[in-house]
């Protein structure tokens, strides 16, 4: 079990070479995919998407609907496996925990005044414990941006370590906001801080900001995450989120974890995908191998 | 020291921009004195289902401009194939045409744009209808634009033809995967060029070379395209027409001599369109009645 160490134990972190990093990314874009394992990466995409609705104008309804869906992705097909998990807002969690009741589907909640993180740390921790209590199985909360780019770091490393405490049995994903962060080595700076202090999960984006999950940043924190494996022998899971709407994109993101990771990782309980379109395309290829014809939106289920 | 003449690339056109095929493949069509057109893209059926990606994204705000706006970016794409005339003759000379056939049929192909441009605001006005009901219901029929038309080009033109089919399904806010005429290939990826630089958005129109027994069955069973219009197609039709039986496409296929003024009319437009009949009450208060 993962013991979070003080802040002053952290060690530093690499720099990171961009241009390196973009040619390793390169080349995991080139892997040729046959059909035989494209059919099974794409039913593992499937298998990790948090399906996700985070706006203002959510309602029970229509988290009601994104349930049903996140259980019934497409009915037209037998055997298609069902997504890991929908992430809400928190005051929506009571809604999906009730309508996915009987179901392997987990709640996600955001948490700690999602997207922006501009509040209190007694907020924060009352809107993770709300979340909680409401039947959330997994936190993904969002780091102190402005904190982090001052130098603070102390201060993002207590702040998760807090709500690591506040979320008990709930599993941690820490959202970075890489696209806030600027640099590689800031994201690889925030991804050790947020796995000392007692991340589960790291993830990279909360959807609202662009770029998002970019090759280049999910790569440096898989990096981050094998490091840390490589030092404690613990796994840490990873979840790229936003911007990553097509089957293609998942599956050259599952060859850079299978490539950089290693198979532990190849499942849901270590890697998610956070998405909303995305699993509709991988229906539409996944019809498209069984059909051999390609596939119309008009023909699955709205997002 | 002798200049060395440059010889054009000839790309295919997809979502606005020229890719190459993402097959790598070309193929070198010859006219009848046995010279090399050029080395065109030997598309394939990824290419296919890019152009149809591209085409049904740009549905949506195509379809939702005004129909007098359509008429003035259809307008435009004559403005730009006038200024380009002699370009287009040369090609079609190389192609095999006299310069008087190659100029009758640039100028036709003008003339039939801005005919067509004409017709963006009007042609529902003229098709559609209030229809006498027997219950208090205004009920009228107009005409709605479908979505992606896949155009197989006529072979035996490399510029009318293409102009004749392609220009009424995408005035009325369709958007078009097209398919050139695979041994006359050359205007048709200079009319994307034209297209390019005429306010047409990227992805309305999409221009493909290739064989067209190697395309048109991909085209023909693709579920995100609503219609396939195409000359008779010979050995192929029966196989395009079960492929897109599969989302009930429509299928038109047309005889007409291009080059006559005659194989211009408002039913090329309505062939690509929806008929959506609406039933609205009327509040009857007193017995008055309306004359509808």
């Amino acid at each position: 079990m993962k013991v979070p160490i003080s802040f002053n134990k952290l060690p530093n972190s690499p720099s990171i070479d961009k241009v390196g990093v973009e040619e390793r990314v390169a080349r995991f874009q080139t892997r040729s995919i046959k059909n035989e394992s494209k059919r099974q990466g794409l039913d593992l995409v499937l298998s990790m998407i948090d399906l996700t609705t985070l706006e203002g104008k959510d309602t029970p309804g229509k988290v009601k609907q994104m349930c049903y869906k996140a259980h019934h992705l497409h009915d037209a097909y037998e055997g298609v496996p069902n997504v890991a998990a929908v992430c809400v807002y928190p005051s929506m969690v009571r809604s999906a925990k009730t309508a996915l009741i009987g179901t392997d589907v987990k709640v996600a909640s955001v948490s700690t005044a999602f997207p922006s993180g501009q509040s209190t740390r007694e907020i924060k921790i009352t809107d993770t414990k709300f979340a909680v209590d409401e039947g959330a199985d997994e936190i993904d909360m969002v780091i102190s941006r402005g904190k982090f780019l001052e130098g603070e770091y102390n201060f993002v490393f207590d702040e998760i370590a807090s709500i690591k405490e506040a979320c008990g049995k709930a599993r941690l994903k820490v959202i970075l906001e890489t696209g806030e962060l600027c640099t590689l080595d800031n994201v690889r700076k925030a991804s050790d801080i947020a796995i000392y202090a007692g991340a589960d999960f790291i993830k990279t984006s909360t959807g609202k900001i662009q770029p998002a999950a970019t090759m280049q940043v999910t790569y440096t924190m898989l990096m981050a995450i094998k490091d840390y494996y490589d030092a404690t022998g613990i796994m840490i899971g990873m979840k790229p989120a936003g911007g990553i709407s097509t089957s293609k994109l998942a599956l050259h993101n599952l060859v850079m974890v299978k490539e950089v990771l290693g198979n532990n990782w190849l499942n849901n309980e270590w890697f998610r995908f956070g998405a909303s379109s995305l699993a509709n395309d991988v229906l539409m290829q996944i019809m498209k191998l069984e059909t051999g014809v390609y596939q119309s939106s008009d023909y699955f289920s709205i997002d | 020291m002798d200049r060395v003449e440059i010889l054009k690339t000839y790309k295919i056109y997809i979502g606005g921009a020229f890719p190459r095929t993402e097959s790598g493949r070309y193929y070198t069509p010859l006219n009848s004195k046995g010279d090399p057109l050029g080395n065109l893209c030997l598309s394939s059926r990824k290419d296919v289902r890019n152009a149809v990606t591209a085409a049904r994204k740009a549905f949506g705000s195509w379809s939702e401009r005004s129909a007098f706006n359509r008429g003035q970016i259809i307008y435009r794409i004559a403005e730009m194939l006038e200024g380009r005339k002699e370009q287009f003759m040369l090609e079609l000379q190389k192609q095999g045409s006299t310069k008087a056939d190659a100029e009758k049929e640039v100028v036709l192909a003008i003339d039939r744009i801005v005919y067509y441009a004409g017709w963006c605001d009007k042609y529902n006005q003229v098709l559609s209808a209030v229809n006498p009901v027997s219950s208090a219901h205004f009920n009228f029929s107009t005409y709605e634009s479908m979505g992606v038309i896949g155009v197989l080009a006529p072979q035996a033109t490399s510029l009318i033809g293409l102009v004749s089919l392609l220009i009424p399904a995408i005035c009325s806010g369709n958007t078009a995967v097209l398919i050139a005429s695979e041994n006359l290939p050359l205007c048709a990826i200079t009319f994307a060029e034209v297209l390019n630089s005429s306010d047409v958005p990227g992805g309305v129109v999409n221009i493909l070379t290739g064989k067209l027994d190697e395309l048109a069955p991909g085209l023909a069973a693709h579920m995100d395209v609503n219609a396939i219009i195409s000359e008779s197609l010979g050995s192929m039709e029966i196989g395009i027409a079960q492929a897109a039986v599969e989302n009930l496409k429509r299928k038109f296929t047309y005889e007409a001599n291009w080059m006559s003024e005659e194989s211009q009319s408002i039913y090329y437009i309505s062939d690509c369109l929806e008929l959506k009949t609406t039933w609205h009450p009327i509040e009857n208060i007193g017995g008055s009645s309306s004359s509808y």
